[in-house]
């Protein structure tokens, strides 16, 4: 009916009694890269969380590939395409480098296998420095080309990206959004979280402002560019 | 103590020790992973020597029994998994340690409904049946030698399977970070289940092996269950490896405390376990808190 890789419709959230997103629509097609912007606490992570199904939603529907997937299990819907690098990382630091890779390996919907181990170290040629390396000793930004390239791994159509650059200095920020950008250009669909402004509008195809859980502006980089008062107002740029 | 004496104690201090080690393995893995305080693990030790006592009436075979045995606890495992542990995942240890006392109580009325209250024996297979003698008065039994020999083996592959398998490498994962396991797609609640079920088939095959030089006895789980913990609290909670060490000295503490210090037996393993805290309070192999 069109060609959404991901839709969410009238998206509800609560933790616990505060009303976290308040009626999200957002949407996703094949192999766009989506901004997804706003300052601290107005619910950028709770989305990606929702969608994901880490957190549930309390009303609304979410499709993914064709699926809905508004009450499934995360692991399901990972397999449906989709694979989501957390905020903080969340590698693991009991497992080797190799093993981090390893562990998460599987053919993406359809049975692709475009993403294989040594794809992976070829897109993150440090990783490959360190393969014996506990996951715990790795650097910030080694530490974050390590859940890039652990997600690939399971070759999504979709990959979501909540702050993948924090904490990192701007020479391995630079590394990153070069990687972002040639992950973006094999066409996997990608959402990032990020708090650099323009890097992030360099890279998208349609940036989306969230403000106390709403979708107060959704537009291109144009768009975004033209209406200085958007960024003034909802992001203090 | 001559040296005949001496090394047919260490023999028998290695056996215990490794038996232990089958217990207390699974023991330590449901609780490093899963968080789970299983007190109703040694009853799988029981279930699966009167299994093993059961079938071996039946069958005429210890090894079918075993076979049979193995299929009956990994089942009754899985069920178990699915219809209580899955509800205590995120509950306190007290709810834990109370349902699971509670299940000692149901194995063992279960136990004397089906099996009922009397001491059994089950027969050493014959092709094992010998002793290889030592000197003139002093043999060896070969099945003493055949359940140690076994024990390593599924020491073997227990590290095998965790270090080197992808399975492994998800279940330290699941044991790190449970969420980012599962938002690779991989579905947490059916390791769980295997590693519960792997964890308690263990348990029950220790009982197997055991039945034929430890009898088959109403309440054998429970004394099991307490040197078990002591294995895995001197270990180091969670750590199979610190397991494998501390099931090793604890069952040589206990065989030459009979000998060396009969008067004080009973206490040895748990003046060991002492000794191992003031030195390292978390255990041999503390893993990192969950």
């Amino acid at each position: 009916m069109n060609h959404s890789l991901l839709e969410a419709r009238g998206i509800h959230t609560y933790y616990g009694a505060s009303h976290i997103l308040r009626g999200i629509d957002f949407t996703v097609r094949r192999g766009e890269t989506v901004g997804l912007m706003g300052r601290n606490g107005m619910g950028k992570t709770t989305l990606l969380k929702t969608l994901m199904g880490v957190v549930p939603s309390h009303k609304g529907e979410i499709r993914i590939n064709g699926h809905v997937t508004t009450r499934s299990q995360p692991c399901r819907i990972a397999r449906h395409g989709v694979a989501y690098v957390p905020e903080g990382r969340g590698i693991f630091p009991n497992l080797s480098v190799r093993e981090n890779l390893v562990m998460a390996a599987r053919p993406g919907v359809g049975g692709r296998r475009d993403w294989t181990f040594e794809r992976a170290l070829k897109t993150f040629p440090r990783l490959g420095e360190r393969l014996g390396h506990g996951g715990g000793q790795l650097s910030g930004g080694e530490q974050q080309m390590l859940t890039i390239g652990r997600a690939l791994m399971t070759n999504p159509d979709l990959l979501i990206l909540d702050e993948a650059t924090e904490g990192l200095a701007p020479i391995i920020c630079r590394e990153i959004w070069t990687v972002i950008g040639a992950i973006r250009d094999t066409g996997i669909a990608t959402i990032i979280v990020d708090k650099n402004f323009r890097a992030i509008s360099s890279i998208t195809d349609r940036n989306v402002i969230l403000v106390k859980g709403n979708v107060v502006f959704e537009g291109d980089r144009e768009a975004l560019r033209s209406q200085p008062e958007v960024l003034k107002n909802f992001l203090g740029v | 103590m001559d040296v005949y004496t001496f090394l047919i104690q260490v023999l028998n201090g290695l056996q215990y020790g490794l038996l232990l080690f089958l217990v207390a393995s699974g023991l330590t893995m449901i609780f490093g992973i899963m968080g789970i305080i299983n007190l109703a693990h040694g009853s799988f030790y029981m279930i699966g020597a009167y299994l093993a006592w059961a079938f071996a009436a039946a069958t005429g075979s210890l090894f079918s029994a075993i076979l049979l045995g193995l299929v009956v606890s990994t089942l009754i495992g899985v069920i178990l998994e699915w219809t209580v542990f899955r509800r205590l995942y995120h509950r306190d240890h007290l709810y834990q340690v109370l349902l699971t006392f509670g299940l000692i109580m149901i194995f063992e009325e279960l136990r004397s409904m089906t099996f009922g209250d009397d001491v059994h024996s089950v027969a050493i297979p014959a092709v094992f049946s010998a002793a290889i003698p030592l000197t003139d008065t002093l043999s060896y039994p070969v099945y003493r030698l055949v359940i140690s020999a076994t024990c390593l083996v599924v020491a073997m592959l227990i590290y095998w399977l965790i270090q080197h398998t992808r399975l492994g490498m998800m279940i330290r994962a699941g044991a790190s970070n449970r969420e980012m396991v599962q938002v690779l797609g991989i579905d947490i609640k059916l390791v769980y289940t295997l590693v519960f079920a792997l964890g308690l088939a263990l348990a029950a095959f220790a009982g197997m092996i055991a039945a034929p030089i430890s009898t088959v006895y109403p309440n054998m789980g429970g004394q099991i269950l307490i040197i078990s913990f002591v294995v895995v609290v001197v270990g180091g909670i969670g750590s199979v490896k610190g397991t494998l060490l501390a099931a090793l000295m604890i069952g040589m503490a206990d065989t030459f405390g009979k000998i060396v210090l009969p008067q004080i037996a009973s206490m040895s393993a748990y003046l060991l376990m002492a000794a191992v805290l003031l030195w390292r309070p978390r255990g041999l192999f503390a893993v990192g808190g969950r």
